[in-house]
C-alpha cells in the first residue's frame, strides 16, 4: 500500500458509498444530491489517477451541470417531498436488480482485475500535452463534438415544442 | 506508485450500482442517475489507462472528456422527452403501459 493507494481508496469508498445511497434512497430528491457525492468522490479518484482536467470537467459539467439539469426535471415532474410511494419498487424487482447489477460487475471485475498486475509508476499527464493531442490528433473529433452539441440543443427545443394534441 | 486493482475494482462496482440503479427505478427522471454512473465507471477506466502510461495521443486524457460531452448533450435529450412525456401524460412511471394515457 503506497500514499496513492490509500488516497484511492478514501476517494473511491466516498464514490461507492454515495452512489449506494443514490441509488437505493427513496426521496427522489436525495438521489440527485447523494449523484453529487459520488460524483465528487469520481472526481477526486481521478485527481489521484493524476487527471487533474478530467477532474475538473467532471465537476464543472456534471455536477454543475448535469445534476442541476436532473434536479430541475424532477421539480417540474412533481416530485414528492417525503419519501416516493407512487414508483415504490416491488420486492421482487429489487432483487431482480441487484442480481443483474451483481452479475454484471461479477463479470466486468472477472475480465478486468487480472489484468491489474504489479503496481505501476503513475504517468504525469500534462495539461499541455493534453491541449496539444486535442487540438491535433484528436481536432476532427472536436470539431464533430460541437456538431453534436448544437444538434442536441436543437433537438431537445424540438422535442419540448412539441403540441399536447399531437400525442392523442 | 500505484496498485491499478484499485481503479478496476471502482469502475466495476461503480458499473454494477448503475445497472441496478437502472434496472430498480420506476421514476424516469432517476433512471439518468443509474445512467449517470455506469458511464462515470468508464470514466475511472479510460483514465486508468492514462494513468498506467498505456495510451497513445493521450487517449486516456482526451476520450473522457469527450465522454462528458456526450453525456451532457444525451442527459440535456433524455429530460426534454421526458418533460414531453410527462406534460402528455402527467406521469413518469416507467411501467405504465402505453395505453393507459389519459
Amino acid at each position: 500500500m503506497t500514499a496513492l493507494d490509500t488516497a484511492f481508496a478514501a476517494t473511491a469508498l466516498v464514490a461507492v458509498a454515495g452512489g449506494l445511497l443514490a441509488v437505493t434512497t427513496r426521496h427522489v430528491v436525495h438521489a440527485a444530491l447523494w449523484l453529487v457525492v459520488a460524483l465528487l468522490g469520481v472526481a477526486g479518484s481521478l485527481l489521484v489517477l493524476g487527471a487533474e482536467l478530467v477532474a475538473l470537467v467532471l465537476v464543472l459539467v456534471y455536477v454543475g451541470a448535469v445534476v442541476v439539469l436532473v434536479l430541475f426535471a424532477l421539480m417540474l415532474t412533481r416530485a414528492p417531498i417525503g419519501p416516493d410511494l407512487a414508483h415504490a419498487a416491488q420486492p421482487w424487482r429489487t432483487v431482480g436488480a441487484a442480481l443483474l447489477g451483481a452479475a454484471v460487475a461479477l463479470l466486468l471485475g472477472s475480465v478486468l482485475l487480472p489484468l491489474a498486475g504489479d503496481p505501476v509508476q503513475r504517468a504525469d499527464v500534462a495539461t499541455t500535452q493534453v491541449a496539444g493531442a486535442l487540438f491535433g490528433t484528436w481536432v476532427w473529433p472536436f470539431e464533430l463534438l460541437s456538431a453534436l452539441l448544437l444538434a442536441a440543443l436543437v433537438a431537445a427545443l424540438a422535442v419540448s415544442r412539441i403540441p399536447r394534441e399531437a400525442a392523442s | 506508485m500505484i496498485h491499478l486493482a484499485g481503479p478496476y475494482l471502482l469502475a466495476t462496482v461503480l458499473v454494477g450500482l448503475g445497472v441496478f440503479g437502472i434496472a430498480v427505478r420506476r421514476n424516469a427522471v432517476l433512471l439518468l442517475v443509474g445512467v449517470e454512473l455506469v458511464l462515470s465507471g468508464a470514466l475511472v477506466l479510460l483514465v486508468t489507462t492514462q494513468a498506467a502510461g498505456a495510451d497513445r495521443w493521450s487517449a486516456g486524457s482526451v476520450l473522457p472528456l469527450f465522454v462528458i460531452t456526450i453525456a451532457a448533450a444525451e442527459t440535456v435529450l433524455a429530460l426534454a422527452v421526458i418533460l414531453t412525456a410527462f406534460r402528455q401524460r402527467s406521469r413518469v412511471d416507467l411501467d405504465e403501459p402505453s395505453g393507459e394515457a389519459p
